[in-house]
């Protein structure tokens, strides 16, 4: 097994040196696990899909520029050279297509890797990833399952506008037989991936272009070939009392952050990187609900019908004798995503938000002055 | 015309058979060369030959399972205006030539995939009478355990792959199928098939563009009954050439009402595919129902048009007329058949009655394969509630 990543460790070897180079700015903001090995979330995403092609031969990867390109995001880099062509697909820009063409696959027994170059052109597709792939195993009673991954990035990028920016969780996370994953740093990403494609339900999975460049820690466990992380399990990335914060993807980030703000002002934030939106950890989140009372759902996407709603009616049923206050919802502005700085800056949560709405659920809050827009 | 001189053809065939003992027995396997109606159309490649090989058994199996399928849809109407039959049901009664011609050209290895008019299909593929009755009455003993319905049979094992409501999705969805053959270096094919409504969506051309590119085993058969719901095929297409609609990709117009000729298109097609990649199949066949039990079928076709195809065109006709042309089977020997279908289907009917609801544990069962446990809720999820396994 170390032979392997030694031989990864050569290839990739000066990426990585760069990386760790780099890195002194990184390692001062990140707890250390015991390996002193990083990874970005990229590499993690390409390891994971290189180790699970190399296991199971029926794993294949589809999509635009996935091959000679490299992948859009570089994830796919160097599959095409290992596998070669009848592995690695490039497509036409034809989403309907190739995504029906992907799930008939996995009706026959293949377990395909469909990459939407981001979730906004999976639109295209959706009615195949819903009406194809989801309801089947249901609709045959159990005769057609389908093993596929619908895999890229989802959500805000920087600047690419209103087309472009969606974020897609709620409105999958919504569908019965689907399954939805949102990694955060590149040990979700490895041990999610390597589950969603091991696993034999369709799943949906939600990566985030801004976080494929981030370096995190990477223990010995999760470079092994034989990781993988549970599906339906959230993680408690940072233990607290006070207040509850629920997050996926980029906000985790963003959620450890306003911690660090929190705590000093005596505030201990539990933060909760949910990683498995379909299903809904829900046993998790109730518990750190009961135990500090407070609750901030923090997302990306729009808020109407969306995860923390979802996360807000759950723990009012189950857990409302334990709430404290009201529950506080931080969400993408309930608004196509606008170019301009300023404007993008605030159609997106920003660390304060989240800092000021767990003081609001802590009765610690400013008085406020809500800013005035008149449409 | 071309159907009455084939009919006289026939009438004078039948003088000088009519002898007291039989010419040809009916489980014979001596072949038979019976030449088709009509030509083959193609595009863009050579036709087969309209010479088609046949023998009695075979013609008499076409006749016993065409026979089953027109009385199954028959039956499956009174069903429906019974209200035991509830939601969509759209039928296939005078398309059979259709699907026993193609199973006649293939294996259960080879693939199969339709929209929702796949009663018979499921059938042919090997799919029983009891399994069908009791899907459509919802019932446990279903082919699906009464949760798909009408539009949703499956039968995997022997290729046969549903059974779909969306318009046109079938057509990537069995491309992908033939994808995957390919990938695993099967020596087999698949028949996506749709029809003439279905024929203008933009995934199938999408997905026919990447089988050409990557010279994929699969063969587009569009069923055109010259009807996408209510709207006739001239109103709905600019080109209703639908074997030409490929451009690039080859394609054979069929008479779909001979289920020799569907038999002729259906192997060409499949020695075609595993060398060439794509090609469309066009069987120009009829529906004799509406689009569904909820059209009568008649307010956009006259009914003129619907008594002229089944005198002129009729599949289970023409089969008949070549067996008592051949002197395989008596007339009498051909209604007692008939007959012998009709008692079948009341008993499986009957016996699919008696088949039990699903139980309410299964709202939640086949949701995922691997469900880990989770909680999944009913309506009132403080009253309904339960874990996926």
């Amino acid at each position: 097994m170390s032979g392997i990543i030694g031989r990864k460790m050569a290839t990739k070897g000066i990426l990585n040196m760069n990386q760790l180079l780099l890195g002194s700015r990184v390692f001062a903001s990140r707890t250390f696990s015991s390996s002193a090995k990083e990874m970005t979330v990229r590499d993690a995403l390409n390891s994971a899909l290189d180790e699970e092609m190399s296991a199971d031969p029926k794993v294949f990867v589809m999509g635009e520029e996935v091959g000679e390109y490299q992948g859009a995001y570089k994830i796919t880099k160097g599959l095409l050279d290992k596998y070669g062509p009848d592995r690695v697909l490039d497509t036409p820009i034809t989403e309907a297509g190739f995504t029906g063409i992907g799930v008939g696959a996995a009706y026959h027994g293949l377990k395909p890797v469909i990459e939407f170059m981001t979730f906004n052109f999976s639109m295209q597709a959706i009615d195949h990833i819903i009406n194809s792939a989801a309801k089947s195993n249901y609709m045959s009673a159990g005769q057609i399952s389908v093993p596929i991954v619908f895999r890229g990035p989802n959500g805000a990028a920087a600047g690419v506008g209103a087309q472009h920016s969606q974020c897609y969780a709620a409105w999958f996370a919504a569908c019965p037989g689907l399954k939805v994953l949102a990694p955060y740093s590149s040990e979700d990403a490895r041990g999610l991936l390597k589950a969603a494609i091991r696993d034999p339900d369709p799943v949906v999975f939600l990566e985030n272009e801004l976080l494929y460049g981030e370096s995190f820690p990477v223990s010995a466990e999760a470079l092994d070939s034989s990781f993988s992380l549970p599906i339906g399990k959230a993680k408690i990335e940072r233990e607290g009392k006070d207040v509850t914060i629920t997050a996926f993807s980029k906000m985790v980030g963003y959620a450890l952050q306003a911690a660090e703000i929190l705590a000093k002002e005596g505030i201990s934030a539990e933060v909760i990187n949910l990683r498995s939106i379909r299903p809904l950890d829900r046993p998790t989140i109730n518990a750190s609900v009961r135990k500090t009372n407070r609750l901030v759902t923090l997302e990306e996407g729009f808020p109407q019908h969306g995860v923390g709603a979802e996360i807000c009616a759950s723990v009012v049923e189950e857990s409302f004798e334990y709430l404290d206050a009201p529950v506080e919802r931080i969400s993408g502005a309930d608004v196509p995503m606008p170019y301009a700085a300023n404007l993008e800056r605030m159609a997106v949560p920003q660390v304060e938000d989240i800092v000021r709405a767990a003081k609001r659920a802590c009765y610690r809050a400013e008085k406020s002055v809500p800013m005035a827009a008149a449409a | 015309m071309a159907l009455s001189t084939n009919r006289t053809a026939i009438n004078h065939l039948l003088k000088p058979l009519t002898a007291a003992t039989r010419h040809l027995s009916s489980s014979s396997t001596a072949t038979i060369t019976i030449e088709t109606s009509l030509p083959f159309t193609p595009h863009k490649i050579d036709p087969p030959s309209r010479a088609v090989e046949t023998n009695p058994k075979e013609l008499m199996k076409f006749f016993n399972d065409m026979a089953l399928m027109r009385r199954m849809e028959i039956a499956a109407d009174s069903l429906y205006k019974a209200k035991l039959i509830r939601g969509f049901c759209h039928l296939y009664d005078g398309q059979e030539a259709v699907a026993i011609g193609m199973e006649a050209a293939i294996t259960k290895k080879d693939c199969i995939i339709t929209a929702y008019r796949d009663h018979c299909i499921f059938l042919a593929r090997g799919g029983g009478l009891h399994e069908s009755f009791a899907e459509l009455m919802g019932r446990k003993d279903g082919c699906s355990k009464g949760k798909g319905g009408s539009m949703h049979f499956y039968k995997k094992e022997s290729g046969f792959y549903g059974g779909h409501g969306i318009v046109g999705a079938q057509v990537p969805l069995g491309i992908g199928l033939s994808f995957a053959q390919k990938y695993s270096k099967e020596e087999h094919v698949t028949f996506a098939m749709y029809g003439d409504g279905a024929a203008n969506q933009g995934q199938l051309f999408e997905a026919l563009n990447m089988a050409a590119l990557w010279d994929l085993p699969a063969i587009l058969v569009c069923e055109n009954n010259h009807y996408g719901m209510g709207t006739a095929e001239w109103r709905a297409a600019k080109s209703s050439a639908y074997y030409k609609r490929g451009d690039y990709v080859p394609g054979l117009k069929v008479d779909g009402m001979d289920a020799l000729a569907v038999k002729q298109a259906c192997k060409f097609g499949k020695e075609h595919v595993l060398k060439n990649g794509p090609i469309i199949l066009e069987m120009d066949t009829y529906r004799y129902h509406g689009h569904s039990m909820s059209d009568p079928g008649s307010t956009y076709r006259t009914r003129d048009e619907i008594s002229g195809i089944r005198q002129e065109r009729d599949p289970i006709e023409r089969i008949r007329k070549l067996i008592l042309a051949h002197d395989i089977a008596t007339e009498k020997e051909l209604k007692d058949i008939e007959k012998e279908k009709r008692k079948v289907v009341d008993e499986a009917i009957a016996k699919a009655k008696e088949s039990p609801m699903p139980d309410p544990s299964e709202l939640f069962t086949n949701v995922y394969v691997k469900g880990f446990g989770v909680a999944v809720f009913g309506a009132d999820r403080k009253e309904v509630r339960a874990t996926l396994p």
